[in-house]
């Protein structure tokens, strides 16, 4: 498979007070820190930019391999030479959100009024928040118009707020696996996880920095959330009823490979994520909601195509979620392809079914640079 | 190049150039690539199989993943030109609902079916005591996804029911005599409805 090779994130501070960046809760926040990868080469005209926007716990470093490390990038597999997102052809940015802990100022960053960090006295971020964040980073990159703008699960709300918020910026938009806004059973889930971080005694009212981290919380949440990203019959073929011993432990200690599964995941989790980011992010998720009349203006014209892709096992956000966007974009007559990929993965699948968002990908990629750009007056 | 299937042509025929384009069950995209090469349409499918949603796409047409019976949801009244139903009523469950969601989005609507009646269909039953196997009725009782068997003058007398006029109607079968005696000697019909008298 080809490869990007080692890779380096970099960044962008901007927003320094007294010009700070307003957020949709009217609170300001600056500076603000953007922590972002590129790939491939931007051409003379800058119109092969791609923006790919990362999933919950996602961050920059989206394809290639840091200075040491042996696992490459959270969507390597469809960013490269010759993959979904073309690195011969396009110039491909990732970019770490502003709330989250990999780069971009977040609730562990510190606070300049204070000289400590954020904790809780970091403002609420919500999704519109983030791409204005983007939205600086693509400006500091001297591009007015991005070829596309992708992504999965929060990832594709991010793209979905983009054709919202910057409609005549984008030339397409590949929302994968989302939605207009959140459900209750996604906010349910959301707080399930908030509760278990916030019920953890380290946590502290988020004042742990420099303490022992609430790392009980965290992990639970964690295999929460690991749960929702999985299908029943995925975790049947992954572990059925698998025990790690022949017999039962008639204890609590785990049997089964499903439970030393979940325990694994949450437990390196917190080694690489932080807790009052999972709560802002979390929170910002559940605040996302592009529906109806808070989608694009019905009188605007929108030249943007879309590419929508849901998958058949996803019930964390379900296909009709992804017809919603497809039916809203239909009555505004914006350009629009949706396929419901078969995959027995659950949510996992937009980062796994390879193969089938690769040629879709691909091809509409292709067809959106080969239509001329609109001349914009 | 594929050659072209006569249908195909035949529908090219009707569309006019520049036209706004719904393909209803449109397959692999063949028909609309057809349209956008030879009538610059702008080219909308709706396709319930994954498979040949990915042929679509990789043609550069944008496709809705979707059966035909609940595909027209979401769509404003006469948003397109020309709703095609080629070779795909005889399959949909709900044909009412269709038909008069296809008048509603489309403001005309193109309606491809094989014709149950065509003299060989007709020999077969009589003669041979079986059912009909044809060009255009090409399957077995058993595995045919036709749900629905109708005939030329069936469909006529549907139109006159709905209310909707036929604007044009082309046959395909035996030569000069499917014009004449389209009933007996058409394999199949594609006919031009509105529901708006003009």
């Amino acid at each position: 498979m080809n490869t990007l090779g080692i890779i380096q994130t970099k960044e962008i501070t901007f927003a320094q007070p007294p010009d700070e960046l307003i957020l949709e809760s009217g609170q300001k926040l600056g500076p603000v820190t953007v922590a972002y990868e590129t790939y491939g080469t931007l051409n003379a005209a800058k119109s092969n930019a791609i923006l790919v926007t990362h999933a919950f716990s996602g961050d920059a470093h989206a394809a290639g391999y840091h200075e040491g490390e042996e696992k490459p990038g959270w969507w390597d597999a469809m960013i490269g030479p010759g993959k979904a997102f073309d690195t011969d052809k396009y110039f491909v940015i990732s970019s770490n959100v502003i709330g989250g802990c990999k780069g971009s100022t977040g609730p562990a960053s510190i606070n300049p009024a204070t000289g400590k960090p954020y904790g809780l006295d970091f403002p609420i971020i919500t999704i519109p928040d983030m791409v204005h964040a983007q939205k600086r980073l693509i400006d500091h990159l001297g591009i007015d118009t991005l070829l596309s703008v992708a992504g999965g699960s929060m990832g594709g709300m991010q793209a979905l707020q983009w054709a919202v918020s910057y409609p005549e910026k984008i030339r397409s938009a590949i929302p994968i696996a989302t939605t207009l806004k959140h459900s209750p059973q996604q906010i349910a889930f959301d707080e399930v996880g908030r509760q278990a971080i916030m019920a953890d005694p380290d946590w502290h009212e988020g004042d742990y920095y420099g303490k022992a981290h609430p790392e009980r919380g965290l992990a639970i949440a964690r295999m929460v959330g690991h749960i929702t990203y999985m299908s029943d019959q995925s975790m049947e073929e992954k572990f059925s009823r698998r025990r790690k011993e022949n017999d039962y432990a008639f204890s609590f200690k785990s049997d089964f490979e499903v439970e030393g599964y979940l325990r694994y995941r949450g437990d390196t989790f917190v080694k690489r994520f932080d807790a009052n980011s999972y709560l802002y992010i979390t929170k910002a998720m559940d605040y996302f909601d592009v529906a109806g009349k808070k989608f694009i203006a019905a009188d605007k014209k929108v030249d943007a195509q879309f590419l929508i892709l849901s998958f058949q096992s996803d019930w964390l956000y379900p296909s009709y979620q992804s017809r919603d966007i497809a039916n809203e974009l239909r009555m505004r007559s914006i350009d629009v392809t949706y396929c419901e990929i078969k995959s027995t993965y659950g949510h996992d699948a937009f980062l796994l079914e390879v193969d089938a968002e690769t040629h879709l990908i691909k091809h509409f990629l292709e067809k959106v640079s080969q239509q001329k750009k609109s001349p914009t007056v | 190049m594929a050659e072209i299937r006569y249908d195909h042509q035949v529908i090219s025929g009707i569309i006019e150039t520049g036209s706004k384009v719904l393909d209803l069950g449109c397959g692999g995209g063949d028909l609309l690539k057809y349209l956008v090469d030879t009538k610059n349409v702008q080219a909308q499918g709706i396709e319930l199989d994954e498979e040949a949603i990915h042929r679509c796409v990789a043609k550069g047409l944008s496709v809705y993943h979707s059966d035909i019976d609940s595909g027209l949801k979401g769509y404003p009244d006469k948003t397109f030109d020309y709703v095609i139903l080629n070779q795909s009523l005889q399959q949909v469950k709900n044909i009412d609902y269709v038909t008069d969601e296809s008048l509603r989005v489309g403001k005309k609507v193109i309606v491809g079916f094989p014709n149950f009646a065509f003299i060989a269909s007709r020999s077969t039953l009589f003669f041979q005591g079986r059912v009909p196997i044809t060009a255009s009725l090409p399957y077995e009782w058993h595995n045919t996804p036709n749900l629905r068997f109708l005939s030329i003058d069936d469909f006529e007398y549907y139109c006159e029911q709905k209310k909707s006029q036929v604007i044009d109607r082309r046959y395909i079968g035996v030569p000069l005599l499917a014009e004449a005696f389209p009933n007996l000697f058409a394999e199949s019909a594609i006919f031009l409805i509105t529901a708006t008298p003009e």
